[in-house]
């Protein structure tokens, strides 16, 4: 491949006191690439989201965005989270406002535009994701998949370069993950770079252009999702993908 | 019944003018103790740890000893040291110190019961901490703070009732002369308890008020 | 080294006073419990007459200077009995508590589940029967870690029996500055004594709730 990576991850460790989460995790990730990543519980997927945007810098490693070492001393950390969206498992949308004042809080304090500016472009983001008619509603008279597309929208208004979405259907009732995944495979089609930590393996075989399987802190295999799906080369992958395979297809 | 009466109509315009002071002390502290609460309660939680120990050692010492003995060694023991205030600037600090410790104290529940998800998704759209405090954080907080603030009006209210000691004509004070004058100490300070009574009456129903509009719709108060 | 000479008479003189202020709040605690249970019992179980005046009593109370309770009182009481300014002024600081325990307790009864009362019931006791002996040991408990923090407002409150002579630390710290003539001192003295007795209050109480958690 030509085109320079967006984001380079080299041999990041991650402790937690004791507890070693990341053993010296590497990867690379092109532009518009959308990347599932999977594995176990406690292997380590959420912790490595939070390295990339800098919300847990690692304990050692070195990781660029764009060709800029974000992992150097003396980065503007506050900078570098603006260039990369992210969306948690449980919303974090700020209660004391709107779903509109949610995407506009951002654009009018970190990226200090103009309230009637920042008005119009939250909305254009509301609309992105289909909620312009709950402009003025709380989070708390929002549904679960309301609130993680208002969650979803404040992370666009940023302008990101990059997205990390940590389980973004997990906290959801069955139901209600369709209309996420939509606005998913949305951003993805627009060309969107994205990570995403999630169990939907529906979404990783239509979506991904690649699925890397984690465990205890390291990849273990990687491949695009036929190969992870059809043929992988691990026995661990091979046992884990069909435990969730099973999972997924039984809840359907 | 005649005699009470003339007693009443004589003490009104003192009592009314006691009330005015009350307030003015009252809201004064009020104001003071906020301008000391808020950075207290959020230096306890977010300043570092010797900042955190040097503001706990603040409010333990105001929370754990009386209003009035405090009130006295600013007003009688400070001038030892060359530090004089006039009796209304005595009341209105030691009120206002008195309640920034309780005041920080209740803002310091808030801010941690404000759920850490909201400071992790402030700082992930590139929010610097105190960017994060101020337009997360602190609003959130200062809804919570909210019933614990209105209760700390109504005990002020009360409080204001000690500065009669240094001589200052508050409602109490007022009650004080009052009863000496006329020589009726029981009728005077029962009329003075139906002052306080309505005083903090008027307060409660205004504060329930201001409760009720800053509540963020469809999340309901559990207090209730 | 004078001052050092001035500390340990000033203190001395006030420690004095730390024996009346732990008898005033005694008192006025056992006083307001009396009142704040039977109260709060009247409150959740008594007749629509027993509860109005129980609210009122409550109500009141609460809304009024608890200094003001004392004048009153202490006038009233010196009407009738000749009392010394030690137990007018403790069972006027104890009548002002009980309002506030009266709230304390009403709700720990009204925390107890129904479901208690019911089984009570059931099982053939009379009311006062189920109150007595399932109700108010639960409730009792549930009422510990707001009782203590009642606790340690009486004994801040105590000082206020100061405005009717009672020789407690204040007025021992004010007797004593007038004869030392160093303000500074003697304040400075009933201060750290009241923060050593509300400190050590405080782990007292925080012992107790601790103990009784166990037992549950």
């Amino acid at each position: 491949m030509t085109t320079a990576p967006i984001l380079r991850i080299e041999d990041v460790y991650k402790s937690f006191g004791e507890t070693r989460v990341l053993n010296g995790f590497s990867l690379t990730i092109q532009p518009q690439e959308v990347v599932v990543l999977v594995g176990p519980s406690g292997s380590g997927k959420s912790t490595l989201l939070r390295c990339i945007n800098l919300l847990h810098p690692p304990t050692a490693g070195r990781i660029w965005l764009e060709e800029q070492e974000i992992t150097a001393p003396g980065v503007n950390q506050d900078k570098v989270r603006q260039r990369i969206g992210m969306v948690f498992q449980d919303f974090n949308l700020f209660t004391h406002l709107t779903a509109l004042g949610n995407v506009m809080i951002g654009l009018t304090k970190v990226r200090k535009m103009h309230k009637q500016e920042a008005h119009d472009l939250a909305m254009l983001e509301l609309e992105r994701v289909g909620l312009v008619e709950r402009a003025n509603h709380y989070p708390a008279q929002l549904s679960g998949g309301q609130k993680q597309r208002v969650a979803i929208a404040r992370a666009l208004g940023m302008d990101p370069h990059i997205m990390l979405f940590d389980e973004p259907t997990s906290a959801l009732d069955p139901e209600l993950t369709g209309e996420v995944l939509e606005v998913m495979q949305q951003l993805a089609k627009e060309g969107m770079t994205m990570i995403v930590v999630s169990h939907e393996m529906g979404f990783a075989r239509q979506v991904a252009s690649r699925v890397v399987f984690m465990e205890g802190g390291i990849v273990v295999e990687e491949g695009p999702p036929a190969q992870m799906f059809e043929q992988p080369v691990h026995e661990r992958t091979r046992a884990f993908l069909r435990k969730i395979t099973d999972l997924d297809e039984g809840g359907k | 019944m005649q005699q009470f009466l003339e007693l009443l109509g004589n003490a009104f315009p003192y009592l009314v003018a006691g009330t005015l002071e009350t307030l003015r002390i009252a809201t004064g502290a009020l104001l003071l103790g906020i301008a000391i609460g808020l950075p207290t309660g959020v230096g306890r939680v977010y300043g570092p740890p010797w900042l955190q120990r040097v503001l706990g050692a603040y409010v333990t010492l105001f929370q754990g000893t009386p209003l009035l003995i405090q009130l006295f060694f600013v007003y009688y023991g400070l001038p030892s040291l060359g530090i004089t205030f006039p009796q209304f600037i005595a009341a209105l600090l030691t009120l206002g110190l008195n309640s920034g410790a309780y005041q920080a104290e209740y803002l310091r529940g808030a801010l941690q019961s404000v759920g850490v998800g909201q400071m992790t998704a402030a700082r992930a759209i590139g929010m610097s901490e105190t960017q994060a405090i101020r337009s997360i954080i602190l609003p959130q907080a200062l809804r919570l703070v909210l019933p614990a603030w209105s209760n700390e009006v109504i005990a002020m209210l009360k409080n204001t009732a000690v500065v009669f000691v240094i001589a200052i004509p508050d409602l109490m004070g007022q009650a004080k002369i009052l009863a000496s004058k006329y020589f009726a100490p029981l009728p005077i300070y029962m009329i003075v308890a139906v002052f306080y009574i309505v005083l903090v009456g008027i307060t409660y129903l205004l504060l329930r008020q201001v409760e009720r509009r800053t509540q963020i719709p469809g999340l309901t108060n559990e207090a209730e | 080294m004078e001052f050092i000479q001035d500390l340990i008479t000033t203190l001395n003189f006030i420690l004095q006073g730390l024996w009346v202020t732990i008898g005033v709040t005694i008192v006025a605690l056992t006083v307001g419990l009396l009142f704040g249970v039977v109260t709060a019992m009247l409150r959740v179980y008594g007749n629509a007459f027993f509860k109005r005046l129980a609210a009122v009593y409550s109500v009141i109370v609460r809304a009024v200077p608890v200094i003001v309770i004392i004048f009153i009182l202490y006038f009233v009481i010196a009407r009738f009995v000749n009392l010394s300014p030690f137990w007018a002024g403790s069972l006027a600081l104890g009548f002002a508590s009980g309002a506030y325990q009266t709230e304390i307790f009403r709700g720990a009864f009204q925390s107890v589940p129904p479901g208690q009362m019911v089984a009570a019931r059931a099982i053939g006791m009379s009311r006062l029967q189920a109150i007595q002996s399932i109700i108010f040991p639960q409730a009792v408990r549930l009422a510990l870690p707001g009782w203590g923090n009642e606790a340690t407002l009486v004994l801040k409150d105590s000082t206020l029996v100061f405005v009717v002579g009672v020789p407690e630390i204040l007025r021992r710290a004010q007797q004593v500055s007038a004869r030392t003539l160093e303000p500074f001192v003697a304040y400075a003295a009933a201060l750290l004594l009241y923060l050593a007795l509300t400190l050590l209050t405080t782990q007292i109480l925080q012992w107790l709730e601790r103990r009784y958690r166990l037992q549950m």
